[in-house]
């Protein structure tokens, strides 16, 4: 570990991870005053009112309706308190900013894999520049996982069947704990790794090392032709019998029940795995499902892949309602990811 | 105090009323019950604590090099399995609150006798069941059963255990429905609910979230069996079910078990605090609705262990908000109990030393659960030992603190001998110390970042774990003690009085051990709870001041 050893405090090296101890401290320092208080009046009156007199029988006290008001309304404010800050500091840590490079995450019995938009692959290791915004697509590929990154106090569930995201952006270079934070049987405690953060001119260098493998979104165009895709969805996403795919991402779709979802990761991994579920209106259920036919890691590619047509035709990402922040700059990213941020 | 004198005890009470094993496991004395689950619950406790032991021996080093990694993930599981099913949920209410119950309230015995005593054939049905799937190989997929592990991925005896704890989980039932009809039906006469101890009001407070909750973790747990068996698609993704769906049904019951551990041990504190220093309660109806408070809101706020599971953030924040909500009541209770100290006539016997030490420990649990109430901290401290020392300082400092210092002062009424003091205040300091010296140093870990349920760990933090053995060494040893030397005063202790202590309550006015009916007469309540002087004396006390009692 590089940075200073501070005590009883893990290092500190994300954006959010001084803001999480900000509000650890406060509440630390609440802790420390009620227990005091507490400790220090009960030790006050069992002391000064001990038994002196084996037949003693003091006088009974009334109750006071202004005690019981006081110490129930004050506690309260504190915890008001505490609970305005914690939700406030929560959105700041589930809410990612609209520029974040992605990373694709997928657990899986006892092993973190992970993918850059540029292609390197990683296993329980995480490679990411100092000072710029991560965005972390996770799923697993068996049972819940969770990515735990002490140092810039994060943690998600890695959920089967569903994605879920978690961002940060380190601050100091080092190499940081990566851990499963959910059991998930065996050898949990081996599923551990690193998060390694550099400079960004290290890792732009640390890239360019390993440029050999395709990137996910190409990886993805290969698969949606293997797979016949193409047939019904056009091989660029122009749309056919399928609905179009082109700037799919993030746009409101139209539902045959009348309903309207956002092309999010989410809904397009289960048009994928379950396509029946939610189908576009004027489409027939005519798509078969690729249940157990794709893996997880496949499933981010094509997703990835969907996503790149996206900004070949539109640049600019324009979402009508867009809940789901996750901007996809490949592939002008996937060429060189340093001009992503700022 | 010789107005408190119980009558001249006679040789014939409820232990040598009748002898021989079928007296006992065909009675329907709720005293006897009481023993039969006090004897069980114990064998539990200690199969729990060598498990807990195993634990903490194989994490005193970083490698894990005692246990393998299977064998950890089982005997953590079962440590958790055991002790939240068959000790803590069991432990207050059916020993001490089986034998109390009536005779607080002034009852020859529960409104259900024999399904008391069904209720403890369930339990221990439950248990050999339990016991069945730890032989046949154990289970390892922590005592929260998490899918999909649980229902496709773990090779255990899953079912098997499961099938114990939802057997288990009708006893708890049956134990609920027969205090809240004692409670509601056979009360003495003049026993309003407003003279009940407070005793009696948490265990009114416990006996509704047993019924209303256990029913959902049975359903759970079904599911999970069928899920597992028949791949029903209720909780595997993979067959159009929600993983997560698990953590809401089972949290909807566990989290409110929560209470079914601590709201007992709090009428027990409620009970030593006002006895021991002869006073009345603080704020009487302020202690005995915020139990009622506890178990209602503890039904709603289920989601903050999902804070991190994916449920939506503005869910996260409504639970966030409720859970900070029911910590009032809990410092409402805390406030009152140091309150009613006040010109008190406090004694340090070794039940007393529980409830201080109570106090103290639940305290910081209390304060500890604001941490993870908190949305932003909770990110990072759930899922690690932050987590697990706060729960301990729950279910240990808080409940089985209150369970000893229960057992400990109503041990004269049930044994009708005295334990020895000295080993009694000795081994309460020694347990206060070694459980902090156990779980104190986990909170480090846990903000540290240190994980929950591994096997092996970064050596930075050993310093924490060779702490927390060598407490748990040393709380083992605080255990023992008190289960030697109870044994020991069943036969060669100092024969008790019928209210060794001079207290007021209806349980002191009888013999110890009390007759099979308990009571000579019916007793005609005309007295209010813990009434140790005349109300009339009743002192108004500075510029904070109600009127006094309407009893005057």
């Amino acid at each position: 570990m590089q940075t200073p050893w501070i005590p009883f405090i893990p290092p500190s090296a994300s954006t959010l991870s001084d803001k999480v101890d900000a509000l650890y401290f406060y509440l630390v320092g609440v802790t420390i005053f009620f227990t005091l208080l507490i400790w220090g009046v009960l030790g006050f009156f069992v002391i000064k009112y001990r038994r002196r007199n084996r037949y003693e029988i003091p006088r009974p006290v009334a109750g006071s309706l202004k005690l019981e008001t006081m110490w129930s309304v004050i506690p309260f404010i504190i915890a008001m308190t505490m609970f305005a800050w914690g939700a406030q500091v929560f959105f700041q840590l589930w809410r990612p900013p609209a520029n974040a490079v992605e990373v694709y995450v997928v657990g899986k019995q006892w092993m973190w894999k992970i993918q850059h938009t540029t292609g390197q692959r990683e296993i329980n290791e995480l490679h990411v520049p100092v000072g710029r915004k991560i965005k972390l697509i996770m799923t697993t590929e068996d049972v819940i996982h969770a990515f735990f990154v002490p140092a810039f106090r994060i943690k998600a569930d890695v959920v089967p069947g569903r994605y879920t995201t978690l961002w940060f952006e380190a601050t100091k270079p080092g190499r940081y704990h990566l851990f499963c934070a959910e059991y998930c049987g065996m050898n949990h405690s081996g599923m551990i790794g690193s998060v390694v953060a550099m400079e960004p001119t290290e890792f732009d260098s640390w890239l360019s090392g390993n440029t050999s493998q395709q990137s996910p979104a190409v990886a993805g165009q290969q698969i949606y032709t293997t797979l016949g895709c193409v047939s019904c969805h056009g091989a660029s996403g122009e749309g056919g019998r399928g609905p179009a795919l082109e700037g799919l991402f993030g746009k409101q779709v139209f539902l045959n029940n009348g309903q309207t979802v956002v092309a999010d990761e989410g809904y397009i991994r289960e048009s994928i795995v379950n396509p029946q579920a939610k189908l576009v209106n004027g489409f027939g259920p005519i798509m078969p499902t690729f249940q157990g036919q794709v893996s997880e890691e496949q499933l981010l590619q094509i997703l990835a892949f969907i996503k790149s047509l996206q900004s070949e035709t539109q640049p600019t990402t324009a979402r009508p309602s867009g809940p789901v922040p996750g901007s996809s700059p490949a592939p002008a990213a996937a060429a060189s990811p340093g001009a992503v941020n700022r | 105090m010789e107005e408190f004198t119980p009558p001249v005890p006679s040789k014939i009470n409820y232990i040598n009323a009748q002898y021989g094993l079928k007296s006992w496991l065909l009675t329907k004395d709720h005293k006897r019950i009481a023993l039969l689950y006090l004897g069980s619950i114990t064998f539990f406790f200690f199969i729990g604590g060598i498990y807990a032991m195993l634990i903490r021996l194989e994490l005193l080093t970083p490698q894990g090099d005692l246990l393998q990694s299977t064998t950890y993930n089982k005997v953590f599981t079962q440590h958790g399995i055991i002790m939240v099913f068959f000790f803590l949920i069991p432990s207050i209410p059916a020993t001490l609150g089986n034998f109390l119950v009536p005779m607080m309230i002034g009852a020859k015995d529960l409104a259900f006798p024999r399904i008391n005593l069904l209720s403890w054939y369930i339990y221990m049905l439950g248990g050999i069941v339990t016991i069945y799937a730890l032989l046949a190989g154990g289970v390892d997929t922590g005592w929260t059963f998490y899918t999909p592990f649980s229902t496709t991925f773990s090779n255990s005896y899953v079912v098997a255990a499961g099938l114990g704890i939802f057997i288990n989980g009708f006893s708890s039932i049956l134990t609920g429905l027969n205090f809240i009809v004692t409670i509601h039906t056979m009360r003495a006469p003049g026993m309003t609910w407003f003279r009940l101890p407070l005793f009696i009001w948490s265990h009114y407070a416990t006996s509704l979230v047993m019924i209303l909750g256990t029913p959902v973790i049975a359903i759970t747990i079904l599911l999970v069996a069928f899920e597992r068996v028949a791949r029903i698609g209720i909780f595997d993704p993979a067959v159009g079910g929600d993983p997560v769906l698990f953590q809401h049904l089972f949290w909807f019951y566990s989290h409110p078990a929560v209470y079914i551990m601590i709201l007992p041990s709090m009428g027990v504190v409620s009970e030593l605090i006002a006895n021991f220093s002869r006073k009345n309660i603080f704020g009487y109806s302020f202690v005995a609705f915020s139990s009622l408070a506890i178990a209602v809101f503890g039904f709603l706020v289920w989601g903050h262990h999902l804070f991190v599971s994916g449920q939506s953030i503005y869910a996260g924040m409504i639970f966030s908000f409720l859970s900070f909500a029911v910590a009032v009541p809990s410092a409402i209770k805390v406030f009152n109990w140091t309150a009613t100290l006040y010109k008190g006539s406090i004694s340090f016997d070794t039940p007393m030393l529980y409830a201080l030490g109570f106090i103290g420990l639940f305290t910081i649990g209390g304060m500890t659960g604001l941490f993870l109430a908190t949305l932003g901290i909770d990110v990072h401290v759930t899922d690690t030992y932050f987590i697990v020392a706060h729960f301990h300082y729950i279910m240990v400092g808080g409940a089985i603190f209150g369970y000893l210092g229960g057992l400990h002062y109503w041990w004269p009424k049930i044994s009708g001998r005295m334990y020895p003091d000295g080993w009694g205040r000795f081994s309460a300091l020694l347990i206060f110390a070694g459980f902090n010296l156990t779980f104190f140093p986990q909170f480090v870990a846990g903000y540290l970042g240190m994980p929950r349920r591994y096997h092996a760990y970064p050596p930075e933090f050993q310093v924490f774990n060779v702490l927390s053995t060598a407490g748990a060494s040393i709380l083992a040893v605080g255990y023992l003690i008190p289960a030697v030397y109870l044994v020991w005063s069943m036969r060669y202790g100092k024969v008790a009085p019928g209210n060794p202590w001079n207290l007021p309550g209806l349980e002191w006015r009888t013999q110890s051990p009390p007759p099979t009916e308990n009571f000579d007469y019916t007793p005609v309540v005309t007295w209010e709870a813990y009434e140790f002087a005349p109300p009339e004396e009743t002192e108004v006390v500075g510029r904070f001041h109600d009127e006094v009692p309407e009893k005057v």
